[in-house]
């Protein structure tokens, strides 16, 4: 017989005021988890479309030479004639500290070549990732899968009378035309992509880059964060960040953040306030228990024991059924409420054993009146008939 | 507590005959309001080891009142209690809770059982907050339980038993730690007199094994149980003889 025994057998004896305690507790619990798996539902569908708007973050070569503008951009110091970025530069960006927030890297070499008696910018790129980061472009043909394959862009394909499958002499070497791109009414429609590593080589500028386009999400830091940690680690470059993609969108987020926040705090001071009446109901109606346990040499504390014991066990109850309901909540109210199709509920351990923590830390709050009031009483009111 | 070595004698021989309880000069006035009432005024009063009291007196007499001060759970407004040389009002309220679960048992007018323990828990109940593990208490609690006559009954619930087996899990709650007094209030008072009489003979044997026994009651055919009675009228000792 331990004291712990004196908790679970009061709970069990009082089954129906325990399941409105732990209702009380569940629905807050739910609530929350309700609100923080929309609120994720909603920023996973922002980085998934931050994807579809291209980079946000541009990296150039820290220089004063030549301007030149790219996708209607103005990138600033690009010099075609200088390399200061270089292929190792790549990784350095994956591996800062909020790297989770990279979605994807697109390194460039842009030169100048002649052909057939017209300057075009030839662009390096690594086609899975440009892929990634220009969901708009749309190729009659393929798209290059080996370095001896090139891709136009329309303008390009109209000057030099070219078309998929079609041969193409760059710097001596000879390429394949895989496919066109469609117009696309940016920079894009005047240049030829290859492959990094082929451009490099027909540039003769091994491993060089001028250009890396970045595209990150901001759910959890704001995008100056990830511009300065890149700048960071390279140092050698300019990073600039393009505020303007989804920032309505992200504040639009922050608005429900703290709609939510709101919604969840006066939630939980509901269920609180449930548990303490309910809790204070209880310690009144067990007085003469109570008085027992004085009588018979329990301390204060050990009374305090007891209900903090009950109430622990409620917590907990209400919170993990809480999280489960939450995600059941989720998983049917998140698609209407974000128009998402199709994304399952994420279960997250960490918001799991979150929410089952916070759900025990609101009952205890709510009952520690309570508690000290029981442990308070005087035994010999408690005890009416000695 | 009893190991932390300031209040050993209680468990030394029984063959001691110094006092066990000394009260002196004791009173307890409770405030209403602006209104003063006095529940006992200046009373003295000597228990001494293996005695088994009885307190009577009519209602507001100071009866109650003087069984809660005994029992550590009424401070007093003046005077001094003094258990096996401890002065008990002098403790701290901790203490004061530790030298009732180590000194005292208490049987209460309605048993007073936990109705969500079973027997065998309710006995076990002052042994919870003990470090004796549960094997040990388990042992305690069976063998109290079987010279109650309660062998077997154990892990019925208290409204599963009759009155005066309910009478004898609270006798065996109370004894169950060994405490060297037994306060009783009006044990028989919810018991018919068959059942009475079987409690009090209880009680009897537990005293005649060396148990102190302090008991309220209102029925004089308790009283012949006891050692010695100590009348009560209006908040003061008016007879202390022994029989």
């Amino acid at each position: 017989m331990r004291l712990k025994d004196i908790s679970i057998n009061n709970l069990r004896r009082r089954k129906s005021k325990v399941l409105f305690l732990i209702l009380g507790l569940t629905i807050g619990i739910t609530t929350v988890v309700t609100l923080i798996s929309i609120t994720r539902m909603m920023n996973e569908d922002i980085s998934n479309k931050l994807d579809e708007f291209g980079a946000n973050i541009l990296v150039i070569p820290r220089s004063n030479d030549l301007s030149l503008s790219y996708g209607g951009l103005n990138i600033g110091g690009v010099s075609v004639d200088t390399q200061t970025l270089n292929d190792s530069d790549v990784p350095k960006i994956r591996q800062i500290e909020v790297k989770e927030n990279i979605s994807t890297v697109s390194p460039k070499l842009i030169g100048v070549v002649e052909i057939d008696g017209k300057k075009i910018l030839l662009t390096g790129v690594l086609f899975q990732e440009e892929i990634r980061l220009k969901k708009w472009w749309k190729v009659h043909g393929d798209i290059p899968k080996s370095r001896d394959e090139i891709l136009l862009g329309n303008e390009v394909a109209v000057k030099l009378f070219k078309s998929s499958g079609d041969p193409l002499a760059i710097n001596g070497k000879t390429v394949r035309v895989s496919g066109i791109l469609d117009e696309t009414g940016s920079q894009d429609d005047f240049l030829i992509f290859g492959d990094l590593a082929f451009v490099q080589e027909a540039l003769k500028k091994p491993g060089a880059l001028n250009l890396i386009e970045v595209s990150a999400f901001c759910i959890s830091c704001p995008i100056e964060e990830i511009v300065r940690q890149i700048s960071k680690v390279l140092p050698h470059a300019k990073v600039t960040a393009i505020k303007q993609t989804l920032q309505t969108k992200m504040e639009a987020l922050d608005h429900f953040k703290k709609f939510s926040i709101g919604i969840s705090i006066i939630v939980l001071l509901i269920g609180g306030l449930i548990v303490f009446t309910n809790m204070m109901a209880s310690v009144n109606e067990r007085k003469r228990e109570i008085g027992v346990f004085r009588a018979i040499g329990f301390r204060k504390s050990h009374i305090i024991r007891i209900i903090f014991l009950e109430v622990f066990i409620i917590g907990l109850l209400g919170g993990i059924t809480g999280y489960i309901l939450g995600l059941g909540v989720s998983y049917i109210l998140g698609p209407m409420m974000t128009g998402i199709r199709g994304g399952g509920v994420l279960i997250d351990p960490v918001l799991a054993v979150g929410v089952v923590f916070l759900s025990v830390t609101m009952g205890i709050l709510s009952s520690i009146y309570p508690a000290i009031h029981a442990s308070k009483m005087d035994p010999t009111v408690a005890l009416r008939a000695l | 507590m009893r190991d932390e070595g300031w209040m050993p004698s209680a468990l030394c021989g029984l063959g001691n005959k110094m006092s066990l309880i000394e009260i002196k000069q004791l009173s307890k006035t409770y405030v209403s309001g602006e209104e003063r009432v006095p529940a006992l005024v200046y009373v003295n009063l000597t228990i001494e080891r293996g005695e088994f009291i009885s307190i009577i007196g009519p209602s507001g007499s100071g009866k109650s009142t003087l069984l809660t001060i005994l029992g550590g759970l009424n401070h007093p407004t003046e005077g001094e209690v003094v258990v096996d040389e401890i002065p008990i009002y002098q403790l701290p309220l901790e203490k004061l809770a530790d030298f009732r679960r180590e000194y005292l048992g208490f049987i209460f007018q309605s048993f007073q059982l936990i109705p969500y323990l079973t027997v065998i828990e309710n006995v076990m109940l002052p042994l919870a907050i003990t470090e004796k593990s549960n094997r040990e208490q388990l042992k305690m609690a069976e063998e109290i339980l079987g010279k109650m006559g309660l062998r077997g009954k154990g892990k019925r619930l208290p409204d599963q038993l009759s009155g005066g087996e309910q009478e004898r899990v609270a006798i065996a709650r109370a004894l169950v730690n060994s405490p060297p007094i037994l306060l009783a209030d009006e044990p028989t008072g919810n018991l018919d007199t068959k059942t009475g009489k079987e409690i009090m003979e209880l009680f009897k044997s537990l005293n005649e094994e060396g148990q102190t026994i302090a008991m309220v009651t209102h029925n004089p055919e308790n009283i012949g149980f006891s050692s010695r009675t100590i009348q009560l009228r209006d908040g003061k000792v008016v007879n202390g003889e022994p029989h």
